[in-house]
């Protein structure tokens, strides 16, 4: 744990318990770090724990029904246990969070202008003419034509790409050091999503605010991110360098993922190669890997004891989860 | 859609519909309120049924010996649990039996309304178009007065008595139920299954008949049960105002509270009496019909 | 905006106008020949043909409606039965005591019933939420006037904290009314042991009254607030750290609230329900009372009256909930 980390998450583990129903372990003593300014990409498939974990991080999952385990630091802070009160002046000022779905996520009653309004009433003290002129200048910032009439307009008469825009203003309004993007382009069109990830990589660059990226799509991770982790069924399973791991991916995992991707320049009628079966076809941990059934490089290993994440032997740039990896084994 | 899909779709919806009906039974028996609800309609129907036997004396004699002056109300005693009433009948015996009064009541005039509000509401939502919009403008009429000034209206016209009252509460009720199913049949008709059949050339009448009526029936189900509550406490409410007839040798519930009304103070189970038999009657179906709602929900899936 | 209304008003012409045919046709198949239904039974015959000529009941069928349309048109309801004088200035005397009644009712209603509703949904799972939905469940179930005769027995008889019947003590019969709305009338004339009266009298009645639309509003509030509760934007709200009134406040209430203001606008109808019992049960002497009174005396011509401004109120107060909802609701004002 490096103490110039800005976020510092450390075995971090969510345990959902429902009554009569067995505990479900969502994310399974998660590690990871992001440095002040950095672009954190978090990757897998849906399930695989990647969204409880930003909303762990922002203390916004249930109390009931939720364990949390391990740590979350902010700037020396801890998050987990930390009272309400705390935790709200934290969120919107030291860390924001941007989500999926612009239709939903905005109060449909309220203008637009006041949703931004009220974070920088809350976090800047600003109010009046000067909260308002304020707001148009952050939507002008996101791309936002004639930002000074949108202020007074309803999400409803806003486009799908507007709403992002509008949510990623909002949530940069107070000027937080550490963003966190929930699959912000999935709801999008392609089109868009294209738009508002140059966005997002232009305002962090220029803020300086670290981001976390989470998606299940590698090519908007390769556009942006400093450093990847990919999680499968609540764990990394492979960490490294934006390079080093589109150069190099070790775990079958992330090579599945990657060769997955239709390309330009493949052959015409060469076939496309998913991962065989679903996310469905998981072994608990405890039983081995749990990636084991769906895995090429399977070996007898495999559905023994779980394997550890740990450095790679073969390639010191790489976290690797994996007794068989892609590429050659570890010894 | 393509042969295979649609016929997929439609096995699908088919097997849906009886499986949610099996899953609500489920999840009811494990509810504290239907078990509560069931038990007091059992209660209810099994006394209104076996009233005559159940009742330990009739509903017209006098038992003189108790009454020891004008004016007397005899409160409860051994021999007469719930006491006598101002004219010196066993209490306990007519509640027994104004069970079947309003079971009777109920059941009828929600079948009443029931009958004609599927037959409106499956013309509105199966025929469409100026059938539908002047059904709807009907429903919208009558939906317009509200439910107990339209029953007084109606029961006043037909006449007083038992068979005016199951009348005009079914009438109320009509629009309620003709609404409701439009309202289901119309989102229905748009359904996959329904798209499906469509396209494999199956006729219309038989699509909405044979897949979309009885798909939008769970609801006006539900429906019914709540409204078996609320036909009893109408048909009290008639009673009490005074359009239930006089017949004093069939004891009604609604109509004992209304009589009773002056000896509030001095016999106050004489008011007492029915009106817990009204609320217990009408909860049973309550309870019921709101965990039924509940657990046919689709959204409670896991 | 204005063409909504305008458009809502012209739908409302064919509804009314089908209650008038209805009525028309309700008079003519009362039990006995329509004159006898409007001056009663102990007609004489010389009433009754007089009332046959004016009535035009010889006149083929499609001119008495449009006579009996005219005479609605000019609030012309007939001659009660009862007292014999006109249903109008009947119903326009005792209307400002159901009015009080009534709103008395629905501002205990929602003021009670949606803060219980909101907090049950808050504090789900807890014995709040649990005994709020048994509440009313239960309230919904009960009969009105047996619950007005169980509070009467128990606050009224037994305890003696409340008159047990009307508006105002025997005693205060020389108060002045400029209102006719008592609570009113006491502040006004800055009679304060007449604004008490009032007040007393109108306690137990109107809680009898309430009880139904309290239970439903209580529902209500309860079913949005859960619903809004799940919402996204709410998590949204959260995320930026905004204090918890601000979030319950702007964007909990705000959209929750929205149901709520319908249901509340509906409850009118079964106020006026409610009221006939309930007035009953206290002799409390407003229009409820009246149309009660007139089914044993057989004054259908005050029936008639009375379902009519009902279901003509109720048509209106739909539009103007309507309204009003596209008022609140920015997503259905542009259209």
């Amino acid at each position: 744990m490096n103490v110039n980390n800005l976020l510092d998450v450390n075995d971090l583990e969510i345990v959902f318990s429902r009554r009569g129903r067995r505990d479900v372990r969502a994310v399974d003593k998660v590690s990871f770090s992001v440095a002040p300014g950095e672009t954190v990409g978090l990757v897998g498939e849906s399930g695989c724990g990647k969204s409880v974990t930003s909303l762990a991080i922002m203390g916004l999952l249930p109390k009931r029904g939720v364990r949390l385990g391990g740590s979350i630091s902010f700037d020396g802070t801890e998050l987990i246990g930390l009272p309400q009160d705390k935790l709200r002046r934290m969120r919107g000022r030291d860390l924001a969070m941007v989500f999926q779905d612009p239709m939903t996520s905005l109060n449909p009653v309220i203008p637009i202008g006041t949703q931004v309004t009220e974070v920088l009433v809350r976090h800047r003290g600003l109010s009046g003419d000067a909260a308002r002129k304020e707001a148009a200048d952050l939507l002008a910032r996101v791309g936002i034509p004639d930002p000074a009439r949108r202020l007074k307009e309803y999400p409803h008469q806003l486009s799908g790409g507007m709403r992002q825009r509008a949510l990623i203003a909002m949530a940069l309004a107070a000027k937080p050091r550490l963003l966190i993007a929930d699959e912000p382009t999935t709801a999008l069109d392609v089109t868009i999503q294209a738009q508002i990830l140059e966005l997002l990589k232009e305002l962090v660059r220029e803020s300086g605010t670290a981001l976390i990226m989470i998606t299940h799509d590698l090519g908007v991770v390769a556009g942006m991110c400093d450093s990847v982790h990919v999680m499968y069924s609540g764990r990394i399973v492979e960490r490294a360098g934006r390079r080093e791991l589109f150069g190099h991916p070790r775990h079958p995992y992330t090579g599945g993922l990657l060769a997955s991707i239709p390309r330009l320049d493949q052959p015409r009628g060469e076939r496309l190669e998913p991962i065989q079966g679903s996310p469905r076809d998981m072994l608990a941990w405890a039983e081995g890997c749990a990636f084991a059934p769906r895995c090429r490089n399977r070996v007898e290993e495999c559905v023994g004891t779980p394997p550890a994440l740990g450095p790679d032997r073969l390639r010191p740039e790489h976290e690797l989860r994996c007794y068989n990896p892609l590429g050659g084994s570890n010894d | 859609m393509s042969l295979g899909a649609a016929e997929a779709a439609i096995t699908v919806a088919e097997e849906q519909g009886g499986g949610l009906w099996r899953e609500a039974v489920k999840r009811l028996s494990r509810n504290p309120a239907a078990i509560i609800g069931a038990v007091l309609i059992a209660l209810f129907v099994f006394v209104a049924i076996f009233a005559d036997w159940l009742a330990p004396y009739t509903a017209m004699a006098p038992d003189l010996s108790q009454i020891e002056g004008p004016g007397h109300v005899p409160g409860p005693s051994a021999e007469h649990w719930l006491g006598l009433d101002d004219n010196g009948r066993d209490l306990l015996s007519r509640i027994i039996l104004g069970a079947r009064q309003s079971l009777l009541v109920g059941v009828v005039s929600l079948l009443f309304g029931m009958a004609g509000g599927i037959i409106l509401g499956l013309l509105a939502g199966g025929l469409g178009g100026w059938v539908d919009s002047t059904v709807m403008r009907l429903v919208d009429m009558m939906l317009a007065i509200p439910g107990l000034l339209f029953a007084i209206g109606i029961a006043a016209m037909l006449g007083q008595g038992m068979t005016a009252v199951m009348i005009a509460i079914g009438v109320v009720n009509i629009p309620v139920f003709a609404r409701l199913l439009r309202g289901q049949m119309l989102a229905q008709r748009e359904a996959d299954y329904a798209l499906a059949a469509k396209s494999l050339g199956v006729k219309r009448s038989r699509i909405i008949l044979g897949h979309v009526f009885p798909n939008s029936l769970t609801p006006v189900i539900v429906q019914g049960t709540l409204t078996l509550a609320t036909a009893i406490i109408e048909a009290a409410g008639l009673a009490f105002l005074g359009l239930s007839g006089e017949d004093p040798s069939i004891p009604e519930w609604g109509r004992m509270l209304a009589e009773s009304q002056r000896h509030l103070a001095n016999a106050p189970q004489l008011v007492i009496a029915p009106g817990v038999a009204i609320v217990l009657a009408a909860l049973g179906f309550t309870l019921l019909g709101e965990a039924l709602r509940e657990a046919l929900d689709p959204k409670y899936r896991r | 905006m204005l063409r909504f209304i305008v458009r809502r008003l012209l739908v409302l012409v064919p509804v009314l106008l089908g209650l008038s045919i209805a009525l028309f046709a309700w008079v003519r198949a009362l039990p006995g020949s329509p004159a006898q239904a409007l001056l009663g039974e102990r007609a004489t015959q010389a009433q009754i043909d007089l009332i046959n000529r004016q009535m035009g009941l010889d006149e083929p069928i499609y001119v008495q409606y449009f006579r009996f349309l005219g005479k609605i048109v000019q609030f012309d309801f007939g001659t009660s039965v009862q007292t014999n004088q006109p249903v109008l200035d009947e119903m326009i005397r005792r209307f400002p005591a159901t009015f009080e009644l009534g709103v008395t009712a629905l501002l205990l209603a929602v003021v009670v019933g949606v803060p219980l509703g909101y907090f049950a949904a808050r504090r789900g799972g807890t014995w709040l939420d649990s005994a709020t939905i048994t509440g009313s469940l239960v309230g919904i179930t009960i009969p009105v006037f047996f619950l007005a005769y169980m509070l009467k027995y128990v606050f009224a008889v037994k305890l003696g904290w409340f008159p047990n019947t009307g508006r105002q003590e025997a005693r205060m019969l020389n108060v002045e009314h400029p209102t006719g709305f008592y609570v009113l009338d006491g502040l006004v004339t800055g009679n304060m042991a007449a604004f008490w009266d009032a007040i007393l009298h109108l306690v137990l009645p109107a809680v009898a009254l309430a009880t139904i639309p309290l239970a439903i509003i209580a529902r209500i509030t309860r079913a949005a607030v859960l619903d809004v509760l799940n919402e996204d934007y709410v998590r949204t709200a959260e995320s930026k750290g905004l204090t918890a009134g601000v979030v319950t406040r702007r964007h909990v209430l705000r959209n929750a609230l929205l149901p709520v203001t319908t249901v509340v606008g509906l409850q009118f109808g079964l106020l006026m329900s409610g009221a006939i019992l309930t007035e009953t049960v206290f002799a409390f002497p407003g229009v409820g009372k009246f149309v009660a009174d007139a089914i044993p005396t057989r004054d259908y011509p005050s029936i008639q009256g009375f379902i009519l401004v009902i279901a003509t109120l109720f048509v209106l107060i739909n539009l103007v909930v309507d309204v009003a909802y596209g008022l609140i609701d920015p997503r259905v004002r542009v259209k």
